[in-house]
Formats: C-alpha cells, structure tokens, sequence
C-alpha cells in the first residue's frame, strides 16, 4: 500500500492542469467574453440543457470543473507555502486548499447526477 | 535581502542569511514563476464560475438568464479579461514545458522537445475548435 | 596607463565581525581574465588575507562556484569583460552559510548526495568471469547527461526552495539519483525512490527551473526532477492497483 499521497496529488495536478490548459481557454473565449460582448449568441436555455442531459457530456463538466480545482489546490497551496512563506500553517493551508478542491467536486458530482 | 543575522546552530561564527519574504522580486526568472502560479487562482476563478452556471442551469431559465446576465456586468467583463490572459499565459507555460516531464523515446531516441511541444499546441488548436463548434451548432 | 576594474568582495571575518561587509580592490583589466584571475591578484598582490576556493581554473572540478553580480557563476568561467564596465560584485554562493569571506559550507549536499546512493546498485554482482558489463550507445544516451555533473552546487544556489525550505534534497542530488535509476546497469531504482518519495524529496520542487539556468554543465536537473516525478506517480499508480507486482 502507497505511504504517502503526494504522487496522488501531483497526478491530479498534472490533470487539472493539461485539462486546463487545453480546454480553458476556449470556454473562456467563448462563455466569458464572446456570448457576454454580444459578438456570438448564446446557445438557448434548452439547448444547453438538452447538452448536459447527454452522458458523455456530463463526464466532459465533471472532469472540466473538478481536476482545474485539484490543480489549483496543489499549486496554490505551495504558492502560499513558499511565496508567503506561511510554514506554521501548512496544514490549515492544505485543508483549505484540497477541501475547496473536494467540495467543488462533490458539488459538480451532485448537480450533474440529478439533472434532468 | 533582509538583515537579519542568523547563525547555524552549533556553529555560531556561521553566517546564515535569511530568506527575505520579497525573494521573488530578485530576478525576472522569479518574478514569472510566481505569475505562472497564480495563473492557478484564475483557473479555480473559472471552474467556479462553470460551477455556478451549471447550479444555474439545473436551477431553471430564470436563474440561467440570470446568470447569463451577471457575465454581461462590468465587474466579470473585466475579471474574465483579465482572467483569459492569465490562462492563456497558463497553456504557454504548461505545453513548453511539456518535454522536460514527459520524455518520449523511440527505438531508443529521444523524441526532440519542439516535436512534444508542437504536439501539445497542435492538440489545443484542435480541441478549442471541436469544442467551438460543438457549443455554438448547439445554439 | 593599464586598464583596471573594481571588484566588490564580500568579505566576513567572523573574528572581528558578525556580519558580511564589502571591500573594494581594483584589480587590472585584461580580456582573457576571468574572476577568478581577479581573486587570485587580490590575493596575490594587493590582500593576502581574502579566503575562497578554487582549483582547477578549467570548469571541471566544481570549486569556485559563487555569485558574480548576484548570479550563481563559476568565477574560472566568468569574464571579466561581460561583466564591465564594473564594479562587479563578487559573494559566497546564497543559501549556504558562509564560513569565512567567500567561502562557505557545503555538508549539507554532501550528506544529501551521499543519501540518495549515487553508486551502481545490483542484487547480485557478475562473477569476474562472465565478463564486463555491455550498454549500447542508447542506453547509455537516456543518463549521460545528468552524468556530467560537477557537484558545483551553484543549482543549489539558484533554488529558491532550497533557501526557502533547507531540507530540500536539492536539484544535483536528484539529478544524480536518476542518473543512476537510468542506467541501465544498476537495479536499485525503487530504493532511491523510497529515498526521494520523502517529505523533502522530489515533490518539494515546484519546477522553477533557474537551476537548470545556471547549471554550467549542462545537466538540465529540472528535467530530470520532472521525469522522476512521473516516474514516481506512475510507481505510485501501480503499486496502488497492482500490489503484488511491486513487490
């Protein structure tokens, strides 16, 4: 059985990251600047509904919004960790950090389950 | 550097400086790191905001129009500006630094770090495109 | 009238004194001189009493690494004249403490170096008869760089997480732990794994990446602390699925 769980942590990160890095900044273009500016209009209510009802689509959201968390998670966690150099801290750091990750994840996990 | 005079323990006559909180300040090779990690906040800053859109859309139209509506506001205007160039310093930083983790070797040679890295954009550009059209035929 | 340049020297006298200060020579300029031409002049002529190392003036052997102009640098492969028109700044290398003038302390990476067991390891040594032992010019290519390395210690000194956090194993350590996982010859990679799966292994490093800057052998230990990451997480993986195949 692995001792620690860091090689875990990392994995995550690696995968929140390349996600991100691939996926975000499309969504962003698209979502957070393009619909809202008024250059694209925006899908319809239903439309985006009769997306997310699809199975693949709802793994596609899940993975989208929760490895970004872990990525974040892990990376900001050392940012504070050597940036601010909060060592008497690092586990309230830790919590904090991995539990928003794992909050975000259960949340998504809930909606994306009980949508119709 | 901050003064601050500490001695290694057992051998007072040492000199130990210590790590000033602002060592990231030093060089621009700092500097950029520090940047290239927060870009991470930006990241959460998203996934957030798609967390809250899908609360919307399971919510009803009216909250999603609401929500849609919020996007439209000066405030998110600006932070997703700013939030897209963060993440897109991200994605650089990330596929050029692809090769150093991910060595590939074939037949016994190391697949060359700009054939990694080309793959890695190549990758992007067909992804943000397939993921472009997908959401706008939608509409 | 011989051109000359100023050369800034931290000197610490513990002594007489209980802080670093700086002391200024000048020193002559010539353009095939490096720093530590310089030194060796200050020394020689104008102040006896200066303390630093050095030893084979050729970028081999890793003494006299420190920091001109507040870069990590080997002062044999320095030049005076990228650094005019002066005064330039010469200082023990960061995050080391320093014993006296430029010179510092480096049992810390020599007990790290000795902890990750750079050595070839095998279960069971080849009788002499079978022979020596064969690796082809691609085997040998996956670890050879990380091989060059001159134990210099100016990766330590670029590292801030190394100055952050001192028990951080450190880049040259790491580098050479993986140079001898990839060897093809030696069979203990999972122990050195062990090692470098610690609190301050290899997950300390948050890929920062100046050691590979100053690295002058060219060793890229940043690579190589990626690599072992992946190496390690996918160890990790499957020993969490498959158990009985890591043992």
């Amino acid at each position: 059985m692995p001792r620690s769980i860091t090689p875990l942590l990392w994995l995550l990160f690696s995968a929140g990251g390349t996600v991100a890095a691939l996926l975000f900044p499309v969504h962003v273009l698209l979502t957070g600047l393009a619909v809202p500016l008024g250059w694209l209009e925006a899908p319809s209510y239903e439309s985006v509904r009769g997306l997310v009802r699809n199975p693949v689509a709802r793994l596609y959201v899940f993975v989208f919004i929760s490895l970004p968390l872990f990525h974040w998670a892990h990376r900001f966690r050392y940012t504070l960790y050597d940036g601010l150099q909060l060592k008497h801290l690092t586990e309230l750091i830790a919590v904090l950090c991995y539990g928003t990750a794992i909050l975000g994840t259960a949340m998504t996990a809930y909606l994306l389950w009980n949508i119709t | 550097m901050s003064a601050g005079v500490h001695h290694t323990p057992y051998h007072p006559k040492w000199y130990r400086r210590r790590v000033s909180v602002w060592w990231w300040l030093q060089n621009r090779t700092y500097t950029g790191f520090v940047l290239r990690e927060l870009t991470s906040v930006f990241v959460a800053f998203f996934a957030l905001v798609y967390l809250w859109q899908l609360r919307a859309l399971a919510q009803g139209p009216e909250a999603y129009a609401h929500f849609l509506a919020l996007l439209k506001t000066p405030l998110f205007l600006v932070l997703d500006g700013v939030a897209f160039l963060f993440i897109l310093f991200h994605s650089i930083t990330w596929f050029n630094l692809a090769p150093k983790a991910v060595v590939v070797r074939l037949k016994g040679k190391r697949v060359p770090d700009w054939v990694v890295v080309g793959l890695n954009y190549a990758a992007w550009l067909v992804l943000s495109g397939a993921v472009a059209f997908i959401v706008l035929r939608g509409g | 009238m011989q051109p000359t340049v100023a050369l800034r020297v931290a000197r610490y006298r513990p002594e007489q004194e209980s802080e670093p200060t700086f002391q200024t020579y000048e020193v002559p300029f010539r353009k095939d001189w490096v720093v530590l031409d310089a030194l060796n002049y200050v020394k020689d002529k104008l102040d006896g009493s200066l303390s630093f190392r050095w030893s084979c003036r050729m970028g081999v052997c890793g003494s006299c690494g420190m920091k001109v102009n507040g870069s990590p640098k080997l002062t044999c492969a320095a030049f005076l004249s990228d650094s005019m028109p002066g005064p330039i700044r010469v200082e023990p290398m960061d995050y080391f403490p320093v014993v006296r003038d430029l010179v510092v302390d480096i049992t810390d990476f020599m007990q790290k170096l000795k902890k990750v067991k750079p050595w070839i390891i095998r279960k069971e040594e080849r009788p002499l008869a079978e022979g020596e032992y064969r690796q082809t010019p691609d085997e040998l290519d996956t670890y050879k760089q990380f091989s060059m390395c001159i134990n210099c210690m100016l990766c330590y000194s670029a590292c801030p997480i190394y100055g952050l956090e001192p028990s951080f194993i450190g880049p040259a350590a790491i580098a050479l732990a993986q140079r001898y996982n990839m060897d093809s010859r030696d069979e203990a990679a999972r122990e050195r794994l062990e090692i470098l799966s610690e609190h301050d292994g290899i997950w300390q490093c948050t890929f920062v990446g100046e050691c590979t800057k100053v690295c002058p052998k060219n060793v890229d230990p940043a690579g190589a602390i990626q690599q072992y990451k992946l190496m390690g997480a996918a160890h990790w993986l499957r020993s969490l699925l498959l158990p009985w195949g890591t043992r």
